[in-house]
């Protein structure tokens, strides 16, 4: 029995590390580049099975990610498997310049992202990643939500020759993509029909929105629940329906709010519809405690997205 | 002044390769290589005098540029583009090339005098050098500029990437070699000693780093901003098989940058002078990126004429 058919959620690292030997048994040009991250890349596997094909630089982001670079421009197709607050923070010079502005097919993988490492705190949160890279040229950038989407996002990405970013989760997660669904640049999944009102989250916030939105039927209000994986490029045609179709747009993301996911969407609506919205988020550098205390520190919880989901409603 | 303002559609069209321009480099590059050592510097140093004057047009033409540098490396890019370089500037995608990224990417007047001396563009293209929508950008840019491997401008980014085109050679157990041109004040950047850490780790034998060692860097000397010396023991240090050659002698540099491959990563650290070929710009800290006036432009132009 693997991890995927565990009770208890999923790591999505595990399908990760399962998915991206796959791609390396078919396809050749597959190389893995860590920062001495092999155990928490849960790269072990690959390094047995590829020694040749897996290049650990040590403790050196920027080197990382520059020689991430250099491997793509001979051809290879390098997976970039790091701690998402140094892949992101340390690197970004690398990545603007080496991976997005130099276009080279560099699979970027930020690892345990967000608030996965709680207690380690804010030094180890990658909580900004989603406003630096959204801001940093043609990146695209994918929060998958559970082991299926995963594992479609990272086909998707090596399939594209483009540069992307995908944020894989260690928080154990319920899987939630309907059977057989893929991964499409651009394309949002409604995960639940609904009037009343919308539900926007990605990653670790989306079986919370499907269980606030449990909670909202209990109350008599119909809530829309979207899976926004692709955080960029938006789709665009589904926030603007959410935002037609019902009465306002709570969006909810392990980030800060200043630039990701729920910034993204008031972006493109205030210019095209405005939708009353609520975007919930990380507020700030964070405090001592465990993800699960730090959800409910900033409100990352299916009681609170139903509260301030009610509150919208109420004071429509 | 050599070249007319261009019209913008122009300065906007994609570069391509000139066919007459690769025939007379090919022919340049049997001659080399058939010469005489006495012979074969004469000609390297006529094509140094060649492009150090394009690069005067370059700069004079676009009001901008980074001319102390561009001088000081010229030597260095002639002999790799001349002389060592398995390159086919009809084919820059040719997967069996040899990679050469210049990392010090502000010298990018000098680096695009020699891709088209090389018929990768036509030189005439040189005139669009930093004009609106040019491919030709103040900084090397791979995806508009045939030749350019990966987009330099920031430092310290070069040596990373160099590294990495040598671990692919190496994982692929393919024989193209990779040079890559550092400037000196640019070692101040960590990330090149990150790379030259690793390159030492893995035995890169294939991957060459040649420092450009003017000794200025934008506002002063290296020695009073954050000196580099003892350079060559710290890339001894670092495991580099490292040498130190003249920066203006295309014989020396042929000599170490075609030689062929060790077991280590090898370090060249060629002296140079910043602004070298112009006798007034020589060792002038002010020539970092100054724009020369008519009246210097005639001088340096008679200078590099003679």
């Amino acid at each position: 029995m693997s991890k995927e058919d565990s009770n208890a959620g999923f790591d999505c690292r595990q399908a990760f590390a399962e998915e991206l030997a796959a791609l390396a048994a078919a396809d050749p040009r597959v190389v893995a580049v860590c920062n001495d991250s092999v155990g928490s890349s849960n790269l072990g596997g690959f390094r047995k099975a590829f020694p040749e094909r897996l290049v650990n630089v040590g403790i050196a982001e920027q080197n990382m990610v520059g020689v991430a670079a250099g491997l793509a421009n001979a051809g290879l197709r390098p997976f970039v498997c790091a701690a998402s607050p140094f892949l992101t923070g340390r690197a970004l010079e690398q990545i603007k310049a080496d991976v997005v502005y130099s276009d080279f097919p560099v699979v970027l993988c930020g690892m345990s992202p967000g608030m996965a490492y709680g207690e380690l705190g804010p030094t180890h949160h990658s909580i900004e990643d989603l406003a630096w890279l959204r801001a940093t040229g043609d990146l695209a950038i994918v929060v998958p939500a559970d082991p299926q989407e995963t594992r479609a996002a990272m086909r998707w990405a090596l399939a594209s020759e483009r540069p992307s970013f995908l944020r894989i989760g260690r928080t154990k997660v319920p899987a939630v993509s309907p059977e057989g669904q893929g991964f499409t640049p651009g394309r949002a999944v409604v995960l639940r029909p609904g009037r009343d009102i919308t539900l926007v989250a990605i990653g670790t916030m989306v079986s919370r929105a499907l269980d606030a939105a449990e909670r909202l039927a209990a109350q008599g209000v119909d809530a829309r629940v979207i899976n926004a994986a692709s955080v960029k490029p938006l789709d665009d045609a589904t926030m603007l329906a959410a935002a037609r179709e019902t009465r306002g747009i709570v969006t909810i993301e392990e980030a800060v709010v200043h630039g990701g996911l729920g910034s993204a969407i008031a972006e493109l609506l205030v210019q095209q519809h405005p939708a009353r919205m609520r975007i919930l988020g990380v507020t700030g550098l964070a405090p001592t405690g465990s993800t699960a205390f730090l959800f409910e520190h900033f409100g990352l919880t299916a009681e609170n997205i139903v509260r301030q989901a009610t509150e919208l409603l109420d004071t429509h | 002044m050599q070249f007319a303002d261009p019209p913008a559609a122009e300065a906007a069209a994609p570069l391509v390769a000139d066919a007459a321009a690769i025939a007379r480099w090919r022919t340049l590059r049997d001659e080399v290589a058939a010469a005489s050592p006495e012979r074969r510097a004469l000609t390297l140093q006529a094509a140094s005098r060649h492009v150090r004057r394009q690069v005067l047009h370059t700069i004079d033409a676009a009001g901008l540029g980074h001319i102390g540098g561009d001088f000081s490396v010229t030597d260095i890019l002639v002999t790799l583009f001349d002389a060592v370089l398995r390159i086919d500037p009809a084919r820059p995608g040719w997967a069996q090339r040899d990679r050469f990224i210049l990392s010090k990417g502000h010298c990018a007047a000098a680096l695009y005098s020699v891709l088209a001396s090389a018929g990768f563009f036509p030189e005439a293209r040189l005139a669009h050098f930093a004009a609106p929508l040019s491919p030709l950008n103040g900084h090397p840019n791979r995806r508009k500029i045939p030749g350019v491997e990966t987009n330099t401008g920031p430092l310290g980014h070069g040596l990373p990437v160099a590294v990495g085109c040598a671990a692919a050679a190496q994982i692929t157990r393919q024989d193209f070699r990779t040079f890559v041109v550092l400037g000196d004040g640019e070692l101040q950047e960590g990330s090149n000693w990150e790379a030259a850490m690793y390159a030492a780790q893995r035995g890169l034998g294939s991957l060459t780093a040649i420092v450009d060692r003017n000794r200025l860097q934008q506002g002063a000397s290296t020695g009073d901003t954050n000196d580099l010396e003892p350079l060559p023991d710290k890339w001894r240090a670092f495991g580099w098989e490292t040498h130190v050659v003249d920066g203006h002698s295309h014989a020396e540099l042929q000599a170490v940058l075609a030689a062929p491959p060790g077991e280590r990563p090898r370090a060249v650290i060629a002296d140079t002078i910043k602004g070298k070929g112009v006798s007034f710009m020589e060792n002038g800290v002010e020539w970092h990126h100054k724009v020369p006036s008519a009246a210097q432009y005639a001088a340096a132009i008679e200078e590099l004429s003679k």
